[in-house]
């Protein structure tokens, strides 16, 4: 499978991701530049973490419209994969490909450590291989990852199954004690409408290496290659 | 013509602003007991050419939508002045 990972002027978590990609899930990558608008041909596109454009105005907003965007853009349009982690789900919220924004985190800190999320729908490209009952142990490192969206937006989310994600504690109690950031109903992570397109904001590329201690992000690169090569 | 925009950006009432809660608190501790609630927004200035106010308007409307207010989370109101 080919996969391309964009870097923006910012883009911090590329060489992260294009490291699991290549090296441990051993699969093709192509590094896309933000000043492209040819995809060259990949099945998949990365959109990593960083900071794009310094998080200028707001955080992805800039980055939206980099010549790359719009080839994104149609791309995911025509039912192309796509998977923002990080800054690439705040690019991804601000280009409209999945619902909802992130703000500041509801205690104005940045947040850098391990969280456990409980996986909602295990039927999506990125989520079919983790075990039903298994919670993720998976990193966060950001500072506006607190998720929101209007009532009716929620409500959409639920009823098409789109929520990928929550916040919860070891045992997998959602609740707010286990809120890292005080995102709406602990929501970590969402897909569009048509399930081709996937935002979350834990890295699951700094936990995908067994040598870090920790390969439960791994999970989430084996669904994608067990769905799309079955 | 050249006009002046001058534009304010708030995060909506109803959202948690924490920025403004940690100045309401910090204003409290320092003495400013009177102080009950702060919000932080933006204040932005474009400088533009157009036809009119009107058109000028337009294009500022359209500018705000499309980049520089997020509709979901903030509201914005702006200024025209001739300049």
């Amino acid at each position: 499978m080919k996969f391309g990972v964009i870097t923006f002027p910012g883009s911090n978590c590329n060489q992260d991701m294009i490291y699991v990609l290549r090296e441990i899930m051993n699969q093709e990558v192509v590094e896309l530049w933000h000043k492209d608008s040819d995809l060259k041909g990949v099945d998949f596109v990365v959109l990593p973490g960083g900071f794009s454009y310094g998080d200028y105005l707001r955080s992805g907003a800039i980055a939206r419209f980099s010549p790359i965007m719009e080839s994104v853009v149609s791309f995911a349009k025509k039912g192309g994969y796509v998977m923002g982690i990080c800054n690439g789900f705040q690019i991804l919220c601000e280009a409209g490909l999945v619902p909802g924004t992130l703000l500041h985190n509801n205690n104005q800190k940045f947040i850098c450590k391990n969280v456990f999320l409980k996986t909602v729908n295990n039927n999506t490209l990125v989520t079919n291989k983790i075990p039903t009952e298994k919670i993720l142990k998976i990193p966060i490192a950001h500072g506006e990852g607190r998720y929101f969206i209007g009532n009716d937006g929620l409500k959409s989310l639920h009823d098409n199954n789109q929520i990928l994600f929550n916040y919860c504690s070891e045992s997998g109690t959602v609740s707010d004690e286990f809120n890292p950031n005080g995102s709406l109903e602990n929501i970590a992570g969402v897909c569009n409408l048509q399930k081709n397109v996937f935002g979350m904001m834990p890295h699951p590329e700094r936990a995908a290496d067994t040598e870090l201690g920790n390969t439960d992000g791994k999970l989430l690169f084996e669904s994608i290659l067990n769905n799309v090569l079955a | 013509m050249n006009f002046i925009a001058e534009i304010d950006i708030m995060p909506q009432k109803a959202l948690l602003d924490p920025q403004g809660k940690a100045v309401t608190s910090g204003l409290n501790n320092m003495g400013f007991k009177e102080v009950t609630n702060a919000r932080i927004g933006k204040h932005i200035t474009l400088e533009l050419s157009a036809e009119n106010e009107e058109e000028a308007g337009k294009k500022v409307e359209e500018a705000c939508k499309k980049l520089l207010a997020n509709q979901i989370t903030e509201s914005f109101e702006y200024k025209i002045i001739a300049s």
